[in-house]
């Protein structure tokens, strides 16, 4: 049988029967303005051996560097096994297989996913996945307009210390749907939302986000952020680094009933930075949330002769149900990458999450000691921090930064396109990755550096 | 045919209305829909004090086939809405024009009751739309 099964033969008489001319004519409703007219750079055809070659020298571009950037994306140890197993047959497919329940193995990894991001962020529920974090919090904000039923707003409290391009992710998955985004600014000496800072009458809002750690590596007032934001019937949606999890007070023990929703990226666990992606997005939420929440969720029921076993549940909140009223037009996952993740959970249990999360604070505080010690660089913020924190260079940073990775480092991430008044400012981190040894190259090459300038 | 009471008002949607003395009205689904949506899994009632004009979706009923928006047939202010629903959402299948009523409706003009069918109407609505 072949692998595509319509023959030329077999689609004129499909066309024939509906009385159609060409397959073409089936998107005459798409307007020529949207339609992309043809894939130039794309070749038709290549070679193994070239495509072998292209992708050889594709990956050669991204180098080795000793990293001490992390922004979003982190560097953290895979054990061998997790892609050893992930790879093998029986769990490498890339998504939820159409005949969900013939595949009773990859739901209950699903399943299993589910329960332990639900048990990290201590939340009710969680879904199978989304596309990544930033993609998360613009569902995540979707779903608290949608959810948040004393609030007719459509109004989101966004602090500034977001990640950056959640923030333009987020506003460009939203801005058509009339929501509206209120910047929340930080603190100047502590780089956190000052609580006190808060207005008293903020007026109608949908949703607070809180993200912790913040994108500066900053810890937030959590507890008191989100008793604020339910005294206003809002709803708190908390941006969370998985791995932090392990150390910090998930989001559903913050203040006295806990954030309503939490998302956040998936890549710390268990997935490699390759380049930027394929990562992928988890949201948690609470009971009373789960119909609002978008993207699959699978449960655990028993079938007529009583046995157990896994299903999608809460179909009627998706797109093939419910059409445009759904609550999402996501209606998929990251099924390779949770699969990876799910068995890297497994292998370091609670207890080598926690060491992990212990390891990269450590490793940071080392970094930032020996920074800092050198003349001419002082850390921006006096608060606490989880595994990032903001430097502040006295010397040109640009031409710092091409300096360092000239000696193959990877320095930290530049802050000030983002933050403009955060000038010759670089935000750093060192996982459980990054050894004394490293520590002190970055140390010496910088102090080196900074001595010629 | 299901069953269709005569002292009730009904909407295209297939809401049922019941007026009470007091200037507000009851609604639910009538039986023929909810023998539609087939059993009922789940039930989101208005939140009380909040208003609504006429066919805003103010509720929705989720059952093993389908998640349907009801459509609120006047303009008003919710004044109650059947909470027990959410424990025992299947009493819109096994009592739809009784215990399992959905809002109650405080009217803000009763112009938008005579919009609605009376019982004969609606019997014909359902029929056309059967065929």
């Amino acid at each position: 049988m072949p692998y595509i099964p319509h023959t030329e033969e077999e689609v004129r008489q499909m066309l024939d029967t509906i009385g159609v001319q060409d397959i073409e004519d089936l998107f005459d409703e798409i307007p020529q303005s949207l339609r992309h007219k043809s894939l130039e750079g794309v070749p038709t055809q290549a070679s193994e051996m070239d495509v072998n070659r292209l992708m050889h020298e594709r990956a050669a571009k991204d180098g080795q560097p000793l990293c001490f950037m992390g922004a979003g994306a982190y560097d953290h140890h895979i054990p061998a096994a997790v892609w050893q197993i992930t790879t093998r047959g029986e769990y490498y497919t890339a998504y939820t297989p159409y005949q969900a329940e013939a595949s009773q193995g990859t739901l209950q990894l699903l399943y299993e996913y589910q329960t332990m991001m639900a048990n990290l962020n201590a939340l009710d529920v969680s879904n199978a996945s989304l596309y990544d974090g930033a993609s998360a919090l613009a569902e995540a904000i979707l779903m608290a307009v949608r959810a948040n039923r004393k609030s007719k707003s459509k109004r989101i409290l966004m602090p500034a210390n977001v990640h950056p391009n959640y923030r333009k992710t987020a506003e460009a998955i939203v801005r058509n749907q009339g929501i509206t985004f209120e910047v929340i600014n930080y603190d100047q000496s502590s780089g956190c939302i000052d609580p006190a800072s808060l207005p008293a009458e903020p007026g109608d809002f949908a949703a607070l986000i809180i993200p912790q750690p913040n994108f500066f590596g900053g810890l937030e007032d959590v507890n008191v952020l989100t008793d604020w934001a339910h005294r206003h019937k809002s709803l708190v949606i908390g941006v969370v680094n998985p791995i932090a999890l392990a150390v910090l007070a998930p989001p559903g023990d913050w203040g006295n009933d806990g954030a309503d929703i939490a998302c956040g990226e998936g890549q710390p666990l268990g997935i490699p930075m390759s380049s930027g992606g394929p990562f992928y997005g988890f949201m948690c939420c609470k009971q009373a949330l789960v119909r609002q929440m978008p993207g699959r969720i699978i449960g655990r029921t028993v079938d007529l002769e009583g046995k157990p076993g896994f299903t999608l549940t809460l179909q009627a909140r998706e797109q093939h149900i419910r059409r445009s009223k759904a609550t999402s037009n996501i209606c998929t996952n990251q099924g390779l990458m949770i699969t990876a993740s799910t068995i890297h959970m497994a292998l370091l249990g609670a207890d080598g999450l926690e060491r992990v999360a212990l390891a990269s604070h450590d490793n940071t505080r080392k970094l930032v000691e020996k920074l800092t010690a050198i003349d001419g660089v002082e850390a921006v913020f006096n608060n606490a921090y989880f595994h990032e924190v903001v430097i502040q260079l006295s010397a040109p940073l640009a031409e710092v930064m091409r300096a360092l990775h000239a000696q193959n480092l990877l320095p930290g991430f530049a802050l000030q396109e983002d933050y403009p008044e955060l000038e010759n400012c670089l935000l750093v981190c060192a996982t459980e990755m990054r050894n004394d040894e490293d520590i002190e190259t970055y140390a010496n090459h910088l102090q080196r550096i900074m001595s010629k300038l | 045919m299901s069953e269709i009471p005569g002292e009730l008002k009904y909407s295209k949607s297939h809401e049922w209305v019941k007026i009470e003395d007091d200037g507000t009205v009851v609604i639910g689904v009538t039986e023929h829909a909810q023998d539609l949506l087939g059993d009922m899994v789940y039930v989101e009632v208005p939140e009380v004090d909040s208003d609504v004009e006429v066919e805003d979706a103010c509720a929705v009923v989720e059952s093993v086939k389908a998640a349907s928006d009801i459509y609120s047939p006047v303009s008003g202010t919710i004044v109650a809405s059947n909470d027990a629903l959410t424990d025992a959402p299947e009493m819109v299948n096994s009592d739809p024009y009784g215990e399992g009523w959905i809002m109650r409706i405080k009217l803000a003009d009763r112009a938008d009751l005579d919009q609605l069918m009376d019982a004969s109407a609606y019997a014909d609505h359902v029929e056309a739309e059967d065929h």
